[in-house]
């Protein structure tokens, strides 16, 4: 529908623009606050400390957040615990997805219903008994294995991966049928290659909610070389941070170092992020 | 949710997976008896097994297990003791609902919710039909919306805790203006406070979500209104609105669903409190289950939220497809 240009909104074109200003004003100011909060040498609240005094500007912040809380380790384990939820997610989606779009066997049906019961078992219903098993029974508690656990399976995933499989004419697997090549030399010789644009977006989608995560490792590390970045920022945040000289700037800049990856991520591959892509994202 | 929407099982493509002509040249006999037992690809079940295990493992099993824990006195005991956990009924039900701090995280999500939701509705579709009709800058003005929603919410929790505090730049720019006790001491405006900031956080998610929805609407419609003599609002109203609705729809059970979940936001910004002003059911469960060691208590309220949820959530559907 290219027609866009007159399309009713109910609103003249200036105001329109000047709405749409202000809404991405209010999007972007925290945001700013939040960098030059970091960079501030002394904390200033007044009007003029947003502008960005060159005598108040420091990275002190950084190497003050640093001291507490061990920037680079708690980057590590965010990046652990990321990286091994967005594999097992690939792993077990492609499989999943390609068996559910490709093959039939029986309890397809099944399977299929368990994909879509994943979205729908609410997080709360979960927490309780789940940290009760990891941390008591499975003895889980500040692992990586039991951070990344309750995220390995995600439907996210599987929907994406299907929805590409069911794309690609069926010939092409039959034509390899028929050249006498097996299921798993299928899978692994010409369905692979042939989603991985699925398997970027199964990336970009499912990476984010590991990263910006805070309830569930914040449940199952205690140990601080342990904890991920938003986990220990959290605490240290809470602990009030009153020895730093300026506690305010420190908390900040760590909240910039877990914010940045996320953003910068997002940046790059934005075009990725469509409303359809997004829809399958929906958790609920 | 949305996802139900591309949920056709198998079932057609398995039957012609099934049709004789289709089958490939030369299967062998033995085959057979396997594909009637396993259907055509046996191999389909060793690919979703890891899957399904892991289903089991870290969803059903915890699903049943919470419910049974509701159910009965469990409690934390030393690791490898064993000790009996009786069956007590509705006892830790009746707990929950005897306490008043459980009575006050409830309402809590219903304030929430009460601004929550509208804001939520008007300014996605606010910005969403300005996005679609704005010939210029639409990018960066979806990447604005859109960032919020991707930074983690301890990041930007930290920033809006600066900006609301006592002598924060906002308090600063109202000045005498300033709200006494300020925003986070605020019993009457903590609540709130965490329902603007959740809409903030989430505004980008819902209006790519309206955008898509709005170019959907055929341009035939607009311009057979037009003929018709009606005017811009007029259209927006008699077009628009109706063709967006299933997305209006989407949006709110999603506003319902993700309210049961707030934890993190009271957790940070307040603790809960102001005297339990901006408690929430998630953190009560967090409080009670895990560092009073109650577990029984903690998964009897989050059985008391899903049903919650469900029922809002059954009848927001209602309410907003009805007039379809």
């Amino acid at each position: 529908m290219p027609s866009t240009a007159n399309r009713a909104t109910g609103l003249p074109s200036v105001l329109r623009f000047a709405v749409l200003f202000v809404g991405a004003l209010v999007a972007l100011v925290p945001f700013y606050y939040m960098v030059i909060g970091s960079l501030q040498r002394e904390r200033d609240t007044s009007l003029g400390g947003l502008l960005p005094l060159p005598g108040n500007l420091t990275f002190d912040n950084f190497v003050g957040v640093n001291e507490s809380i061990n920037l680079l380790r708690a980057l590590l384990n965010s990046l652990i615990m990321t990286a091994g939820v967005v594999g097992c997610t690939l792993v077990l989606g492609l499989l999943v997805g390609y068996a559910l779009a490709v093959l039939s066997f029986r309890g397809q049906g099944l399977v299929f219903a368990l994909v879509l019961l994943v979205q729908a078992i609410p997080f709360q219903l979960l927490m309780v008994p789940l940290y009760v098993m990891v941390v008591r029974y499975f003895n889980l508690a500040d692992s990586y294995a039991g951070m990344i656990l309750p995220f390995a399976v995600n439907s996210v995933a599987v929907l994406i991966f299907r929805q590409y499989f069911l794309q690609i004419p069926r010939d092409v697997f039959d034509a390899a049928r028929i050249d006498g090549a097996s299921e798993v030399r299928i899978l692994r010789s010409i369905a692979a290659p042939l989603v991985r644009p699925a398997i970027l977006t199964a990336m970009l989608v499912t990476f984010i909610g590991p990263w910006n995560e805070f309830l569930w490792p914040f449940l199952v590390t205690k140990d601080a070389s342990m904890q991920p970045l938003a986990v220990s920022l959290a605490n240290f945040s809470q602990a009030n941070s009153t020895f730093q000289a300026n506690p305010m700037g420190a908390v900040l800049a760590g909240a910039c170092v877990l914010a940045i990856p996320a953003v910068v991520l997002f940046l790059m591959f934005k075009r990725h992020f469509t409303s359809a892509n997004l829809g399958s994202a929906i958790k609920g | 949710m949305s996802t139900l929407r591309d949920a056709v099982p198998g079932a057609d493509r398995s039957a012609r997976h099934r049709d004789p002509n289709a089958r490939r040249p030369g299967t062998r006999r033995r085959s057979r008896r396997v594909e009637r037992l396993l259907g055509e690809h046996p191999l389909g079940l060793l690919l979703s097994s890891p899957y399904v295990a892991y289903v089991l493992v870290v969803f059903l099993i915890p699903f049943g297990f919470g419910v049974w824990m509701a159910f009965h006195d469990f409690f934390f005991t030393a690791p490898g003791v064993q000790v009996p956990h009786p069956f007590v009924g509705f006892d830790n039900f009746g707990q929950v609902l005897g306490d008043p701090a459980v009575r006050q995280a409830f309402g809590n999500l219903l304030v929430f919710l009460v601004i929550n939701v509208p804001l939520t509705v008007v300014l996605a579709l606010l910005f969403a039909s300005g996005l679609d009709a704005v010939v210029h800058w639409k990018g960066f003005f979806r990447v604005s919306y859109y960032i919020p929603y991707v930074t983690a919410s301890v990041a930007t929790l930290t920033v809006w805790i600066f900006m609301f505090n006592g002598n924060g730049v906002v308090n600063r720019v109202l000045g005498d203006l300033a709200p006494d006790p300020t925003w986070l001491a605020n019993q009457n405006l903590i609540m709130p406070l965490i329902a603007v900031y959740v809409t903030w956080k989430n505004l980008g998610f819902y209006v790519l979500l309206y955008l898509a929805a709005l170019q959907n609407v055929p341009a035939e419609l607009h311009e057979a209104a037009q003929m018709d003599g009606a005017g811009k609002w007029q259209r927006f109203r008699a077009v628009t609105l109706p063709g967006v609705r299933p997305v209006t729809s989407l949006v709110v059970l999603l506003t319902i669903i993700m309210t049961g979940q707030i934890f993190t936001e009271p957790y940070l910004l307040t603790g809960g409190g102001p005297d339990g002003a901006s408690m929430t059911p998630a953190l009560l469960m967090y409080q009670k289950g895990i560092q009073q060691g109650q577990p029984d208590v903690a998964a009897a309220i989050g059985l008391l939220l899903v049903l919650a949820v469900m029922i809002l959530s059954l009848a927001s559907r209602r309410l907003t497809e009805r007039k379809g």
